[in-house]
């Protein structure tokens, strides 16, 4: 039986990104705050260094920064009417595992999202009308986020303060920046710091974009330009392009991740402790099942504990909130064939594509002189910042020059039509590997009643509770969007000089076996209704008001960008809330 | 450097017995005579020094076969070899140890199964939910393999000419309805691409990509770990020798092809 242990006042699922913001943030009032990560603790030294760190095999094939797979797998299916089965390998998509979660491997590629991203469905009606909106997909459940951008710029703001994000502003208060993003959202002020030296590839791109008349800007980046010191007083260094970013953990101290823009500082806290390799099994409800009353856990020689709490932040991968949700029967669980319940509905992903631009073997494109986050990118076919109305879908794509690595087992280009093996195959990687450039499509992912998560009936993790189910296939108006941007892509690559141009967009079905990002969101969305959302605008459970979920599970559907600078943003403006509000009162902060 | 022929180094395994003096090995004895010239050209400091398209070869280096038997060895040789085969400038798979390689990755955690959800029950399931099958990594290539000698007995693979063996290897690649003692031949022969790919491109500390071979045909620089002052001399063409995470301070080898698959 479970060892019952003294109550604590927060609880946070998870000491990644968020635990550990929300451990500082919390910590710092002086409340008793516990930190419980399914991972083992790890820091830049001794576990992140070169140049163990640069070993292509083991981080990005064997994927030793993930979840562990053997203990918790996710299953998949593309629709409802076919069997999930276990994903047995990552390979699709990749939740990472162990103290500062999938922030230590990310790319660190740190952007807003803009002003009608908020407000999607609000926004899209009254430029296009519903009738528009019904033709695009009368699948399509997008909604409203019920928290607007100008109330979310403050913490953006600060996120990117707090991870010394190195890019060029292209709108100050409305005012146009040359050298920035002219499309983005109005900020406050300039990035911390400035854009990162552009590489050669992104250099191509640049020219190519401005040749049609697009408006090329450097892609904002936490892996930073120049020494940084954040509010917290943790320094930051400059990052010296190894080529080891995503799926790495950076030994430079020049990436934002948990280990070099938060724990230095949370760690030394008396009130803060720090618990690795726990599993949390559920959270545990009182009798009413309407307050929280801690966690149940699992440390990592068997023994289960039940960890008492006032306070229980979910702060866990999207996925992974959302199962625990579920295993804990907070919230109604989400029902396709009637379209009620909450937990599970509007899982969305990231709609991506790109294409392969073969140059003249005179330009040595030198891929493996790079960072995550050192693209130059354009927004021009970006969400809604152009016309859709003779269009018939929503959405769009940022595209651009973002390599990020020539680590050869992932990067062998090679022409269509070359054989797969032999030595054809052989001569045509060696005579393309150093001059070719991918270019890349990233954008929206419309949610839709058809694709959810709940828990598979079927398989079971290492302690016997059932694994998230995810069903989950892009929706036709997001192909043609992604096929849309496919056709702009090929006109920039040839723009280029692209000897040979080798066009892609997304096609259906998703398939579990190509990577194409970790950028799973929503599940447990925000929004003004607890008829069509998990929680509310401060990530609040409507139902267990002492239970917050916060992450990208909390997205209503996927905007065009990468999700993480949204994520540090919703994260602090949900620990403001619960600072300024909820603690002076607990309960609902929004009437349901 | 002396030219050995694929056949004789395979005749020459064949006699010997594959598990004690692997093809790879007889391969490295007869290019012994250069040694320790790795040595003196590692390391280079500036990207100016040591031109990356010289392999120096490295001292012979006897591999035994921990996982793969005799029957087995012959034919991932003579396989990766036409898989990825040497040309008149580069080496293949077969003189990158590649075979080496995936013997050492079958007998240690990945062929057991590491990072392998494990858990039935089993059923085949879409294209897009991925590997289904209950075998871990050395049950899928120690019963395809048995298929696939049972049915050469007569003529082995090993022995075909070069054309019969592309031959070969297409029917497995394209053969989804061909059965091997469970496995469909495209699966396994997907996995042994795959395999030959990573022996073939990955650190030399795991076994394979001997003297960072191809790694200096791609003009790929390795663990090396910072391009700050190249990144922005765009088109600069990098001329150096690259660099393994297993070499040490006078650029041995250190190979160690254990490395486990989890977080630091």
């Amino acid at each position: 039986m479970a060892d019952v242990l003294p109550s604590v006042d927060v609880i946070t699922i998870g000491v990644g990104l968020t635990g550990a913001m929300a451990g500082l943030e919390l910590a710092k009032l002086g409340l008793k705050v516990v930190g419980l990560e399914r991972g083992s603790p790890r820091d830049t030294v001794p576990d992140f260094q070169s140049p163990a760190i640069h070993d292509e095999l083991r981080f990005s094939i064997r994927k030793a920064m993930m979840q562990d797979n053997t203990k918790v797998a996710v299953t998949f299916r593309n629709s409802s009417d076919q069997t999930a089965l276990p994903v047995r390998r990552w390979e699709g998509f990749l939740p990472g595992q162990g103290l500062g979660g999938a922030f230590v491997h990310w790319n660190g590629q740190t952007y807003r999202a803009q002003v009608a991203d908020f407000i999607y469905r609000t926004h899209l009606i009254q430029r296009y009308g519903e009738k528009f909106l019904e033709a695009c997909g009368p699948e399509l459940t997008i909604q409203d986020w019920g928290v607007t951008y100008d109330e979310l710029e403050p913490y953006y703001d600060r996120f990117e303060y707090l991870c010394g994000v190195s890019g060029k502003a292209g709108n100050i208060k409305g005012q146009t920046q040359p050298g920035g993003n002219p499309l983005e959202a109005p900020r406050a002020r300039e990035y911390p710091t400035p854009p990162m030296k552009e590489p050669y590839f992104a250099a191509i791109f640049r020219k190519g974009a401005e040749s049609l008349g697009y408006h090329p800007y450097p892609q904002p980046s936490a892996n930073l330009s120049q020494p940084y010191t954040n509010p917290e007083g943790l320094e930051l260094q400059q990052c010296v392009f190894c080529g080891f970013c995503e799926r790495y953990a950076c030994e430079h101290f020049a990436k934002a991740s948990p280990q070099t823009i938060v724990l230095p500082k949370l760690l030394k806290m008396s009130n803060y402790e720090l618990r690795c390799n726990c599993e949390v099994l559920r959270i545990n409800l009182d009798s009413t099942g309407k307050k929280a009353t801690g966690v149940t856990y699992i440390d990592a020689a068997g023994r289960e504990y039940e960890q008492p709490a006032d306070l229980v932040l979910l702060t866990a991968f999207s996925l992974n909130n959302v199962r625990t949700l579920l295993l804990s029967k907070i919230g109604e669980p989400y029902d396709p064939k009637t379209g009620t319940g909450v937990i599970g509905r509007n899982y969305a992903y990231q709609t991506t594509g790109g294409a392969t631009v073969f140059l003249d073997e005179s330009i040595n494109v030198n891929p493996f002189m790079a960072s995550g986050a050192n693209g130059t990118i354009i927004d021009d076919f970006g969400g809604d910042n152009f016309d859709h109305s003779q269009l018939g879908f929503i959405g769009g794509q940022y595209v651009g020059a973002i390599v990020t690595n020539g680590r050869p087992i992932e990067f062998h280009p090679t022409p269509p039509g070359t054989p797969t093996w032999g030595l054809q195959w052989k001569k045509a990687v060696v005579q393309h590997y150093n001059h070719t450039i991918a270019v890349q499509q990233h954008g929206t992912s419309t949610a839709s009643r058809l694709n959810y998560l709940d828990l598979d009936p079927t398989y079971k993790d290492a302690w016997g509770q059932p694994l998230l189910r995810m069903t989950f296939d892009f929706p036709d108006n997001d192909t043609r969007m992604s096929q849309y941007v496919a056709d702009k892509v090929v006109q920039i690559g040839n723009a280029m000089g692209g000897k040979m141009v080798v066009r892609g967009g997304t096609k259906r079905p998703y398939n579990s076996t190509v990577y194409q990002t970790t950028h799973n969101c929503g599940g447990a969305i925000m929004g003004a209704d607890p008829r069509t959302s998990a929680v509310n605008r401060f990530q609040q459970s409507w139902e267990v008001p002492n239970v917050f979920s916060i992450g990208a599970s909390s997205f209503p559907q996927n905007f065009t960008y990468n999700p993480s600078g949204t994520v540090g943003a919703l994260a602090y403006w949900t620990l403001d809330a619960i600072k300024n509000q909820y603690l002076k009162s607990p309960g609902p902060l929004v009437p349901s | 450097m002396v030219e050995v022929s694929r056949r004789t180094v395979l005749k020459g395994a064949g006699a010997l017995g594959a598990s004690m003096l692997p093809v790879a090995a007889v391969a490295n004895a007869a290019e012994a005579q250069d040694a320790h010239g790795h040595m003196a050209q590692a390391a280079p400091a500036s990207p100016q020094a040591a031109p990356a398209s010289t392999p120096a070869p490295s001292p012979a280096e006897p591999t035994t076969y921990l996982f793969l038997n005799s029957d087995e060895a012959a034919f991932i040789e003579a396989a990766v070899a036409r898989l990825i085969p040497k040309d008149d400038q580069w080496g293949g798979a077969l003189e990158a140890g590649v075979p080496n390689y995936i013997d050492k990755q079958l007998a240690g955690a990945w062929g057991a199964g590491e990072r392998l959800y494990r858990s039935g029950p089993w059923m085949p399931g879409t294209p897009t939910q991925g590997y289904q099958l209950p075998f871990t990594p050395a049950e899928l290539f120690r019963t395809a393999l048995r298929a696939i000698n049972a049915e050469q007995a007569q003529h082995r693979f090993a022995d075909m000419s070069a054309e019969e063996q592309d031959n070969y290897l297409k029917t497995l690649q394209d053969g989804s309805s061909k059965d091997l003692g469970g496995i469909p031949a495209n699966v396994f022969f997907s996995q042994l691409f795959q395999s030959t790919l990573e022996g073939f491109f990955s650190d030399p500390v795991y076994g394979g990509n001997k003297d960072m071979l191809s790694w200096r045909m791609i003009g790929f620089p390795g663990a090396y770990a910072s391009y700050y002052d190249l990144v922005d001399q765009h088109g600069i063409k990098l001329d150096r020798a690259p660099t393994s995470l297993a070499e040490n301070a006078r650029g041995h080898i250190m190979v160690n092809p254990g490395i486990p698959a989890r977080s630091p």
